[in-house]
């Protein structure tokens, strides 16, 4: 242990001085595996993500959103594929972090364990999903793990469209008939307490903060940051002229913030749990894909090696 | 809605040929083999949606209506399109054969169609022929690399080879609109481009170590309305949520 305590200062004081931990450098065992396992969990929400909205790209109600529908779920990829990458940098490969999703000892984003049951779904994710994430994202930009850093400044620029497109569909839901407008509020019923949720536990019952904090993996509290969204999303409802779901909500004129209810945790731990409604299908059509996908891969492999071959014989 | 005339008939044809390949090709996203390949396919149904919207919203300039109208209130029997394009997607191995057989045929058709008559055609095609360059690109090398991969995946892709082999035919079939139109200029000669498909496809089936199908046959009829039974089914899906609430925006 004392061996390792000048390195661990030297460390420490790295990132008190707010410089970036790269691949290379010297890092605590406990430090690399928090961050394997935030990142990788990040990676797969990404992924995970993209099922409940791809469940309406066959269905979009015009070409115009079906376009832009697709071309979200496909960022979503493509922001998995970023944090895959980021994440191999510690060491662990992406086929690891697939069967640790799939075994489930490897978490993703409860709130995609609820059912995107109308097209204002589509919207309400957008805008309050996303919205929650960026909210994180954009306190993630200054996170001590450089790779992990840079990617959060590439996927808060687009996650900032997919913001702006999920409430853009809630303003032409808002602005559209009567049946459009119970749409919207009905997903806005749904959504707005899982999207709180998304933040994660109290400060004072949150097990992974107080170390992470001192890393700087995590800038920001659970709490600081699920009121920093509150404020912004409620001027945001008022433009709607919908509500949110939340008879206490109120502006506090002395906190300067808006009061809002007690989240119901007992909901929170039971879709962990396993008791959503979408648990077992989410991780049941990432493993169907990914075994039809088999032999793709493997013949992809193949071919690869084959030519390599190929080229040393000639 | 105006009544139709060839040119809108014609754009049209081209249009749901795109729209229905470009609905097919999206079923793959959070479906595909692995995320880069989930992201090419997304790419590819992004173009097809693009270039169906284009086509959409000339003919309904030309038929006094709306790209949406024409995509979400049209029946399978009014569809148009050739049928290859509305199969559905199958395994990795039928998609990329299918994808390759359209690709090949789409860069010869619209490298002849940047020289249509029709100033609007040729602008759409323009940009189309682009994206077909790429689709062709990377369609070929799937092939290539699925077809001398296993032993499995050789086998899925001769069969996929097999089971849209007889769909090709319609692909160069030129029936008296478009006669008519290639007169104008505007149109091109379906029939003038098999040879050249013929060779592109025998080439690459070569390098892919797959075989030409030993058995030929024919089925036609998407330009008529007479589709397979899978059509209607996923105009089901595609057209259920635009037809529930009529009149509205989204």
């Amino acid at each position: 242990m004392s061996d390792l305590a000048p390195e661990l200062d030297n460390f420490q004081q790295k990132i008190d001085d707010e410089q970036r931990i790269e691949p290379k450098d010297w890092m605590p065992e406990k430090y690399r595996l928090n961050l394997i396992r935030q990142m990788s969990q990040h990676a797969h929400s990404e992924v995970i993500g993209m099922q409940p909205e791809g469940n309406w790209i066959s269905s979009a109600p015009s070409l115009y959103r079906k376009i832009v529908l697709l071309s979200k779920v496909q960022d979503e990829a493509g922001h998995g594929l970023y944090l895959y990458s980021a994440t191999e940098t510690l060491g662990i490969s992406r086929a690891e972090m697939n069967s640790r999703l799939q075994s489930g000892e490897s978490k993703y984003a409860s709130i995609f364990n609820y059912p995107s049951l109308t097209w204002a779904d589509v919207g309400a994710i957008g805008w309050l999903v996303d919205g929650a994430a960026i909210v994180n994202q954009v306190s993630l930009q200054r996170t001590s793990y450089g790779p992990y850093a840079r990617a959060m400044i590439r996927i808060c620029k687009e996650e900032s469209f997919h913001q702006r497109q999920g409430y853009d569909i809630m303003v032409k839901l808002a602005e559209g008939s009567k049946e459009q407008r119970e749409m919207a509020q009905d997903a806005i019923n749904r959504w707005w307490w899982p999207s709180l949720m998304m933040f994660g536990p109290h400060d004072s019952d949150s097990v992974n903060s107080q170390q992470s904090m001192k890393w700087k993996i995590k800038r920001q509290s659970n709490d600081d940051l699920r009121q920093k969204f509150v404020d912004q999303t409620v001027q945001q409802t008022e433009i709607l002229k919908l509500e949110l779901p939340d008879p206490d909500l109120k502006w506090n004129e002395e906190r300067q913030h808006y009061d809002f209810g007690e989240i119901d945790w007992d909901e929170f731990y039971q879709v962990i749990k396993g008791n959503g409604h979408c648990n077992r299908d989410r991780i049941k059509h990432h493993v169907s894909a990914h075994e039809e996908g088999a032999w793709v891969r493997d013949a992809m492999t193949a071919y690869a090696e084959k030519k390599a071959q190929r080229k040393e014989v000639a | 809605m105006t009544e139709p005339s060839n040119l809108s008939t014609y754009v049209l044809r081209l249009a749901d040929d795109a729209m229905v390949l470009g609905q097919r090709i999206s079923e793959w996203t959070s479906n595909s083999p692995n995320l880069e390949e989930d992201i090419a396919n997304s790419n590819v149904a992004l173009d097809y949606l693009g270039r169906a919207r284009m086509l959409y919203a000339y003919a309904a300039t030309m038929l006094n209506t709306t790209e949406d109208e024409l995509a979400f209130m049209r029946d399978a029997r009014q569809y148009t399109n050739l049928l290859m394009h509305e199969l559905p997607k199958g395994d990795y191995a039928f998609s990329t054969v299918r994808q390759f057989f359209i690709d090949s045929f789409d860069v010869l058709y619209f490298e002849q169609l940047v020289n249509s008559s029709d100033a609007q055609l040729a602008a759409i095609a323009a940009k189309t022929l682009k994206e077909c360059r790429y689709h062709v690109r990377r369609s070929r090398d799937l092939m290539v690399r699925l077809g001398d991969g296993t032993e499995e995946s050789h086998t899925r892709m001769q069969t996929a080879l097999n089971e849209l082999w007889g769909y090709r035919h319609e692909l160069f079939m030129d029936d008296e609109l478009e006669t008519e139109l290639q007169q104008q200029g505007i149109a091109i000669t379906r029939t003038d481009l098999q040879q050249a498909w013929d060779a592109a496809i025998n080439d690459c089936l070569a390098e892919a170590t797959l075989s030409i199908p030993e058995t030929d046959w024919t089925v036609t009829g998407g330009r008529a309305g007479v589709h397979s039974e899978h059509l209607g089914h996923m105009l089901d899906d595609m057209q259920c949520l635009h037809r529930s609430y009529p009149g509205v925006t989204w």
